[in-house]
């Protein structure tokens, strides 16, 4: 056993990189929520983005255009998800655990012809001097712009939701729907909006997992992360700082369990694979004890009726 | 201010296989209180909700001060000067009272501003309120407070109340009736819609009443009796509940030092709770919503327990026991809540039967139902409690909520109970049903059986209780016989105003 082969300027970097397909999906997710739906087809979303990203990026050689359709991807199966359960008034949680076996079958078949090969290399941001700083430059300065974009997007989120009227009323409606429409705001409108935001956010969170993180197609492979995302803004109850915090643990105790795997701790191998899930969900039940609660219609079907 | 405000000519709204509004026309003038009267289901609410532009009507037409007025959305309704406070107050409990408020606005201003708004509108109108408090912490006339001050900061000409009182202290819905009157000096026409016929008759000027979606009459509720409008509601003399001289045996029902800890986060605990009932005798127990009414009911029922000793049944220490074993003892209860509380609303008459009269009316062999019995017994409650539905095969949902009401205290009723508590027995059910379950009540105790009726509507407890107390924060006040209690007694007795400050001078 060799900790000295940690190198933490890099166990650092590679957690903001380890962080971000799960940050982007529950940021969406969060979104998706707050609007008062409750959308479990994050899985499903994210590896049709990630497949969709990957086929694009290996066919045009650009991984701005993959990163473009993959939201894209993501967001026609969100929309499947919202016609179903906004318009059809299906059960969410049905719906939604439809959408991830169809999205894992579809991301399967499309990407048929994908396995085994490299897609073109996101590039990485080098900015002079700054990305040359000893630490500081290694760690916060020299990535590719979906990290930077992913942290941008929640603050974007957080902001949005505090302080403008878009975030007041997306709140409204998850709130308590009857009294958003008796107020004659268009509870469906919204929730669509925020479904496809989210379809779009798990897209581009797979896409990731594919085309940076693991540049490379398997099936199956978002490997549970839409699962955490999902876990993720429960406890953080609903709050974008704290989904933040928690992407943050997750990817650092995934590469700090990878790199502990790879000096050859005398822990079975089962255990550090199970530890990132386990240490972020104890960590965010015991953030979740304060009384933050649910949007109140969360996953209540709404129709304009009653 | 005698011009006419708005004027309804011939408004008509059909649902499938009914007719909400058939041919409705009155006016409203500018700077009056106009009551809207009616029984449920009698098509108040459709009539305001196309007011409001909420619905669209069928045919017939408004016109507000002399322009054609068809609201596409409520949007436009606000913009025309027409704001609503609704009776199911439509505010929203994670957001604070500023929130709130500029929900219902068009553009609204900077919160900062907006706060100061609020407070000088407030102040100005006698109900003092905090911008930054969450919605979720208010009472319940606070929180009508938000509503009505969000229509206000909208500058409205017609101000439409559903219900207001409902929820309120004497006291509060004294407040409230002078910032009603210092509005309609102002020049604002409100439209009244209430159940409680003494209130109309101190408020109204004017009363316009609906039976079955038509319009049966106008009057000026001041100098017509309760009596007769609530027959012109109904459409036909109506017996009002009768108690016969009852002799009192044993006390029944003992609670003593009961303390339970709510367990909802937004709950009451109680605290301390002691009272007595006999045999033959009912117990009123008044308050305002939320303030210890559902966790007493639910301690009683058995869904909550608490120390044996607490609660005797007949002398016989109960508090531990859970709801089945205390209806085996004759202890039974009817919460409020029919849809889900009372009864499973996706379930039969039968079902929903069998789920409380199980063990009493002997509707199971060995574990297994016998539907026989079962059916019977469904159809008994259906047909001793003139039940309106096409047979016990009918879900519970599908029935109105005056018949499921009947069905749901019919169905203790015939259990013959020794103690029967009931919550809240006539909300949202119409005058005839009301009385006919205040009779059933009164016949019950009659028999000898001893009631607790938990209820917000103090006009109903007066009418059938002996004794009667009120709920604060989850305290209980004396117990004092309820005839002659004077209405400020009750209010005083309620918690006063809830440390609302009267800021009419």
């Amino acid at each position: 056993m060799d900790l000295s082969s940690i190198n933490p300027a890099l166990l650092l970097a590679s957690l903001l990189v380890a962080a971000t397909p799960i940050l982007l999906a529950a940021i969406g997710e969060l979104v998706v929520e707050r609007s008062g739906v409750l959308n479990l087809g994050v899985e499903g979303m994210m590896i049709t983005g990630a497949i969709c990203g990957f086929a694009v990026s290996v066919e045009t050689g650009s991984p701005a255009l993959g990163f473009l359709l993959a939201a894209l991807g993501g967001a026609v199966l969100a929309l499947l998800f919202a016609l179903l359960t906004q318009f059809a008034l299906a059960n969410q949680v049905a719906s939604g655990l439809a959408l991830t076996l169809f999205g894992l079958g579809l991301s399967s078949l499309m990407g048929q012809g994908y396995v085994g090969i490299k897609p073109p290399p996101t590039p990485k941001l080098d900015i002079p001097v700054l990305s040359d700083l000893p630490f500081i430059g290694r760690v916060v300065f020299s990535h590719d712009l979906m990290v930077y974009f992913a942290l941008a997007l929640v603050a974007a989120v957080w902001a949005t939701l505090k302080y403008t009227r878009v975030g007041l009323i997306l709140r409204a409606v998850g709130e308590n729907h009857d009294a958003a429409h008796a107020l004659g705001y268009k509870v469906v409108r919204v929730r669509l909006m925020a479904i496809l935001f989210g379809g779009a956010c798990a897209g581009l969170g797979g896409a990731y997992i594919s085309l940076v993180r693991v540049p490379q197609w398997t099936e199956g492979m978002t490997a549970g992360a839409g699962w955490i995302a999902l876990a993720l803004v429960v406890f953080a109850s609903w709050k974008a700082g704290r989904v933040l915090l928690g992407a943050w643990l997750f990817g650092g105790v995934t590469v700090l369990q990878l790199n502990l795997q790879a000096a050859g701790v005398a822990i079975p191998v089962e255990y550090l694979s199970m530890s990132p899930y386990l240490i972020t969900i104890v960590v965010l039940v015991i953030m979740s004890a304060d009384k933050s609660r649910a949007p109140a219609s969360l996953g209540r079907v709404f129709h304009a009726s009653s | 201010m005698t011009g006419t405000l708005l004027t309804i000519k011939g408004l008509t709204k059909a649902y499938p296989g009914v007719v909400a509004n058939d041919d409705v026309s009155f006016e409203i003038r500018e700077g009056e209180v106009h009551a809207l009267l009616g029984e449920n289901g009698a098509g108040k609410s459709t009539l305001v909700k196309m007011i409001y532009g909420l619905v669209k009507p069928d045919s017939g037409a408004m016109t507000l001060r002399g322009t054609p007025f068809t609201p596409a959305e409520p949007r436009a309704a606000r913009a025309a000067g027409v704001a609503m406070v609704f009776q199911h107050f439509s505010l929203f409990d994670a957001l604070n009272v500023a929130e709130n408020i500029a929900l219902g606005m068009e553009h609204p201003p900077k919160m900062r501003d907006l706060a100061a708004r609020i407070r000088e509108v407030s102040e100005t109108y006698g109900l003092p309120l905090d911008p930054y408090r969450t919605v979720g912490d208010l009472s319940a006339g606070e929180r009508q407070r938000v509503e009505i001050i969000r229509c206000l900061l909208q500058e409205p000409k017609l101000l439409i109340m559903d219900e207001p009182t409902s929820v309120l202290t004497p006291q509060e819905v004294e407040i409230l009736f002078e910032t009603l009157r210092k509005l309609t000096g102002e020049g604002v026409a409100i439209l009244y819609i209430s159940h409680k016929l003494e209130e109309i008759r101190a408020l109204c000027d004017h009363a316009t009443i609906l039976r079955l979606g038509r319009n049966v009459g106008t009057c000026v509720p001041a100098e017509t009796s309760a009596r007769e409008m609530a027959e012109l509601m109904v459409g036909s003399a109506f017996e009002a509940p009768e108690r016969a001289g009852r002799a009192l045996g044993d006390v029944a029902l003992d609670i003593s030092g009961l303390s339970v800890k709510s367990p909802s986060a937004f709950g009451t605990s109680l605290k301390n709770i002691h009272l007595t009932v006999q045999q033959g005798e009912i117990l009123g127990i008044g308050g305002v919503a939320g303030n210890g009414q559902d966790e007493l009911l639910a301690v009683l029922s058995g869904e909550l327990k608490t120390h044996p000793d607490a609660i005797r049944l007949l002398g016989q220490p109960v508090g531990r026991l859970g709801p089945t074993a205390r209806r085996e003892l004759g202890l039974l209860a009817a919460p409020e809540e029919r849809l889900g509380h009372a009864a499973a609303p996706d379930m039969s008459l039968i079902e929903n039967g069998v789920l409380t009269a199980a063990q009493r009316e002997n509707l199971l062999n060995r574990g297994f139902l016998k539907w026989g019995a079962a059916r019977s017994f469904a159809e008994k409650v259906i047909e001793s409690f003139d039940v309106r539905t096409p047979g016990p095969d009918n879900a519970a949902r599908s029935l109105s909520g005056g018949n499921l009401q009947k069905f749901v205290i019919g169905r203790e009723v015939l259990q013959r109970p020794k103690v029967l508590v009931v919550n809240q027995p006539t909300w949202g059910v119409d005058a005839a049903a009301a009385a006919a379950i205040r009779q059933a009540l009164l016949d019950l105790a009659a028999e000898g059986a001893a009631i607790v009726c938990i209820s917000q509507d103090l006009d109903e407890l007066m009418e059938i209780s002996d004794r009667f107390g009120a709920l604060n924060e989850g305290r209980l006040s004396d117990i004092r016989p309820a005839k002659g209690l004077t209405v400020e007694e009750i209010g005083l007795m309620m918690g006063g105003a809830h440390g609302m400050e009267v800021s009419h001078a």
